[in-house]
C-alpha cells in the first residue's frame, strides 16, 4: 500500500511548542487545584496581559482556549448549548463554544493534557473591548458563574488617527484596574515589574514579527496555517521569558529554510494573503488544498495582530495603551487599506482571500466595500469566502473547496 | 499505435459537467463543433451517471470511447469523474464556453441546480471577477424545484405560467423556506397563481442582481435559464439592460471543460495521449 503524500513541511520546533504549552498548561492546572501557590487571571487576547504578569497572575486566554475547541471541532457539540440558554448563533462562536464547553462540564484540554479536568478557575477576569464587545458580555457571564470581579478596557473604536486625548483615557482605564488586581492578588503593583513584562513583551512581539516577516522570502518557509499553531506562546506567554526562548528556536529554524532556500509548499506559484479569522475547524484541510495547487497562504493580519510594535518599557502605561488601541481590529476602513496594502507589496502577493466570519463582523473586513477597493487600487485579485470561526453549520465545504480552486485558476490566467 | 492525431479531423475531446442536479457530457472534434451531447439527472452515484451520459454523447457522435483523447471534468462532482483527464471548476468552464460564443467582454451569468454564479470576463477571456452564492440555495434551481413542489405545478410548466402573468406577486425573503410562507400567505390572499409563479422567477432575478453588477454584454448560462427564459428576460428587466441566453446554455460547462480538453498542452498529439484511454 502506498503511503499517503504528506501535504506541508512539518516544523521541528513543533515538538519544543507542544512542551511549552504543555507546561503553560499544568501550572495554571496545579495553581487552580490548589497545589502551587499563585492566582489566575482570565484575560482577552488583546488585553491587559503585562499588568497581570506584573502582578504574578497566571493568565489563561479564553479565546486561546475557543481556538481549541474549534479545531478540534468539539465547538459543534457546544455552542447549541449555549444558543439554548440565550446566547444567539449570531453572536462569537468563540463565546458560545466555551460557554457551551463549560456548561457540559467538560475541556478539549483534558485530551491534550491527561489530569486536566477544567480550565483553570479564574480569580479575576480582564477583558479590553478593543476587539468588540462580545468579549465583555463573555467575561461578564463568567463573573457571573463564578463570583469573581470582572474588570475592563473600553477604549474608543474604529479609529483613524489616534489622539492624545484617546491614549490619556485608555491609561487611565488601565491605571483604574490596579486596585482591584492588587486586592485579589494580594501584591502591591511594582512599576519596575510592569516595566520588566512590557520589556518580556515587546521582545516576544519582536521576535513573533520577524518569524511572520522571513515569509516575505520567496518561496516562504512557513505559511499562515503554520502561524496560527506557532502563535501560541505570543498570545499565551507574551511577558514572560518562557516566549522568547521558543520563538529564539522557531526563529533559528525558519531562518536556516530561507538560508537553503526551502519553501513550505512546494514549487510555490502563488502567494496569498489571508484577511479575516482562521477557520479553525478547517485548518488541516485549507492548507493541504493550498499545497496541492502549489499555491502559499504566507501572509495576514490575524497572526500580525499579536505585534505589538508600540510596547516601550520606559513608557509603560502609555505604551501599551497605544498598542492595544491602535490594533488592526480597532481601526477605519482607510487605515486597514492602507496596512494591507503594504503587506501586499511586501509580501510580494498574488491574491487576497477574505474570510467573512458569519459570527464575527468585527474582524470580517468585506463587508464594507474593501475587496472591490483593493482589486482596484492594487490590481490583483480578491476572493471571499463565507464561513466562520468555529461554527462549521455556517461552512459549505464544497462550496469553498470550488471558489478557491477557482481563485488558483483566476492567478492562472493572469500568468 | 493509432495514428490518430495527425489529421486535425480526426482528433476528439469530451467535457464532463457532474451537477448537483444534472450531469451533461459533450464531444467535440479539433474545430471545436459539438459532435454529440447528452444530459440525464446526476443521482446519487455521480461516477456511474457520468459514465452514462459520456457513453450517451459518444452514441450521438458516433464515436467510441477510445476516439476521445482527452477529458477534462467540471461541476459539483469533477472529482468524482475518476476516467477524466483533469479537472476544472465549473467558473472557468462556464467562462471558457460563454467566451467561445462571445470573444468580448462579458459578464457570465450561470444559474445551476444549487449555485449561482456571476463571472466577469476580458475581451481576452480571463476572469477579472467571479462571485458564487453565499451558502444558501436561494435563487437557484433547487428554489424553483422546491416551490414547484409546494406549489403541485410541474416544474416544466412554470414557463408557461409566468408568461400568463401581467404583473408578478413581489415576495420579499431571501430564503426559500421563508419564501414558502410567504407563497402560502399570497395564495391565501387570493393572488393568481401565473402572478405567484412570475414572482419566483423575479425572486431568481433578485438574487443573481445582488451579487455583482451586470458590465458589458450580459450572457446567461445553466439548466434554469435553459427550461426558463424569462429569467433572463426579467433579469434584463430589473437591470434595464439586455441580457442574452447562450447557445445550448444547460450543456454551456461540458462544452467549457470540453474546450479545456482541446486546448490543453496534454491534447497535443503525443505518443501518450495517442493512445486509447483504456491503455493509458
Amino acid at each position: 500500500m502506498t503511503e499517503k503524500k504528506l501535504l506541508r513541511k512539518p516544523i521541528k520546533a513543533a515538538k519544543q511548542l507542544g512542551e511549552v504549552m504543555r507546561d503553560y498548561s499544568y501550572r495554571m492546572d496545579r495553581i487552580s487545584k490548589g497545589e502551587e501557590e499563585g492566582k489566575i487571571a482570565w484575560c482577552t487576547s488583546v488585553g491587559p496581559a503585562e499588568l497581570l504578569c506584573a502582578l504574578d497572575f497566571e493568565v489563561h486566554y479564553p479565546e486561546n482556549h475557543g481556538a481549541m475547541l474549534g479545531s478540534t471541532r468539539l465547538a459543534m457539540d457546544y455552542i447549541p448549548l449555549a444558543n439554548a440558554i440565550g446566547y444567539s448563533p449570531d453572536i462569537c462562536s468563540y463565546l458560545t463554544s466555551d460557554v457551551g464547553c463549560y456548561l457540559k462540564g467538560e475541556t478539549p484540554l483534558s485530551r491534550a493534557y491527561p489530569g486536566i479536568d477544567s480550565v483553570p478557575r479564574p480569580d479575576i477576569l480582564a477583558y479590553n473591548t478593543n476587539q468588540c464587545r462580545d468579549v465583555r458580555e463573555w467575561f461578564e457571564y463568567y463573573g457571573r458563574e463564578f463570583n469573581v470581579p470582572v474588570v475592563g478596557i473600553n477604549p474608543p473604536h474604529g479609529l483613524r488617527e489616534i489622539v492624545p486625548a484617546e491614549i490619556a483615557d485608555v491609561v487611565q482605564q488601565m491605571k483604574d484596574l490596579i486596585p482591584t488586581l492588587e486586592e485579589v492578588s494580594g501584591q502591591k503593583f511594582d512599576i519596575d515589574k510592569f516595566r520588566e513584562s512590557m520589556r518580556l513583551s515587546r521582545e516576544c512581539s519582536e521576535l513573533w514579527g520577524h518569524v511572520l516577516g522571513l515569509a516575505r522570502n520567496v518561496p516562504s518557509p512557513w505559511t499562515f496555517f503554520d502561524g496560527t499553531i506557532h502563535m501560541g506562546p505570543a498570545v499565551c506567554l507574551r511577558g514572560s521569558q518562557r516566549a522568547n526562548d521558543y520563538y529564539q528556536i522557531l526563529k533559528a529554524e525558519l531562518e536556516e529554510r530561507v538560508a537553503e532556500g526551502v519553501g513550505a509548499v512546494e514549487d510555490e506559484r502563488f502567494r496569498i494573503y489571508w484577511e479575516g479569522m482562521p477557520i479553525w475547524g478547517r485548518l488541516r484541510a485549507l492548507s493541504e488544498q493550498f499545497y496541492e495547487l502549489k499555491s502559499c497562504v504566507l501572509v495576514s493580519t490575524y497572526c500580525n495582530s499579536w505585534i505589538f510594535s508600540a510596547f516601550d518599557e520606559n513608557r509603560p502605561f502609555e505604551s501599551m495603551a497605544q498598542a492595544y488601541t491602535e490594533i488592526f481590529i480597532n481601526r477605519s476602513e482607510p487605515v486597514k487599506e492602507r496596512y494591507m496594502e503594504k503587506l501586499v507589496e511586501e509580501f510580494k502577493v498574488d491574491g487576497i482571500i477574505f474570510h467573512d466570519s458569519k459570527t464575527c463582523p468585527n474582524n470580517s473586513n468585506s463587508r464594507y466595500g474593501m475587496p472591490q477597493r483593493l482589486e482596484k487600487k492594487l490590481g490583483i485579485p480578491t476572493l471571499t469566502i463565507d464561513a466562520d470561526l468555529n461554527d462549521l453549520r455556517m461552512y459549505s465545504e464544497e462550496t469553498t473547496r470550488t471558489n478557491i480552486e477557482a481563485f488558483i485558476e483566476q492567478l492562472e490566467e493572469r500568468e | 499505435m493509432s495514428q490518430k492525431g495527425v489529421n486535425l479531423d480526426d482528433r476528439y475531446f469530451a467535457g464532463l459537467d457532474s451537477g448537483t442536479s444534472t450531469t451533461k457530457a459533450v464531444v467535440i472534434d479539433a474545430r471545436k463543433g459539438i459532435l454529440g451531447s447528452f444530459v440525464r439527472r446526476s443521482g446519487a452515484n455521480l461516477l456511474e451517471s457520468a459514465e452514462i451520459a459520456f457513453e450517451e454523447a459518444l452514441k450521438r457522435a458516433r464515436l467510441n470511447r477510445d476516439d476521445i483523447e482527452y477529458v477534462v471534468a467540471t461541476g459539483f462532482g469533477r472529482r468524482s469523474i475518476s476516467f477524466a483527464d483533469l479537472s476544472k471548476t465549473e467558473i472557468s468552464c462556464h467562462s471558457r464556453g460563454c467566451h467561445h460564443y462571445f470573444p468580448e467582454e462579458i459578464t457570465v451569468i450561470d444559474i445551476g441546480g444549487q449555485d449561482n454564479k456571476v463571472v466577469k470576463l476580458d475581451a481576452g477571456g480571463r476572469k477579472t471577477s467571479f462571485k458564487m452564492n453565499r451558502k444558501c440555495a436561494a435563487g437557484t434551481g433547487a428554489f424553483l424545484e422546491e416551490m414547484a413542489y409546494k406549489l403541485d405545478v410541474p416544474l416544466h410548466e412554470l414557463e408557461d405560467l409566468a408568461r400568463k402573468s401581467s404583473k408578478g406577486t413581489e415576495l420579499g425573503s431571501f430564503c426559500t423556506v421563508f419564501t414558502a410562507t410567504e407563497v402560502l400567505d399570497r395564495i391565501r390572499g387570493g393572488k393568481r397563481l401565473e402572478d405567484i409563479v412570475r414572482g419566483l422567477f423575479s425572486s431568481v432575478a433578485k438574487r443573481i442582481l445582488e451579487m455583482d453588477t451586470l458590465t458589458g454584454r450580459v450572457i446567461m448560462s445553466g439548466g434554469v435559464v435553459a427550461h426558463n427564459p424569462i429569467v433572463a428576460e426579467i433579469i434584463g428587466e430589473r437591470a434595464k439592460k439586455k441580457v442574452e441566453i447562450a447557445p445550448h446554455p444547460q450543456e454551456m460547462g461540458a462544452f467549457g471543460a470540453a474546450l479545456f480538453a482541446a486546448e490543453s498542452q496534454a491534447a497535443e498529439p503525443t505518443q501518450e495521449n495517442l493512445l486509447p484511454i483504456s491503455r493509458r
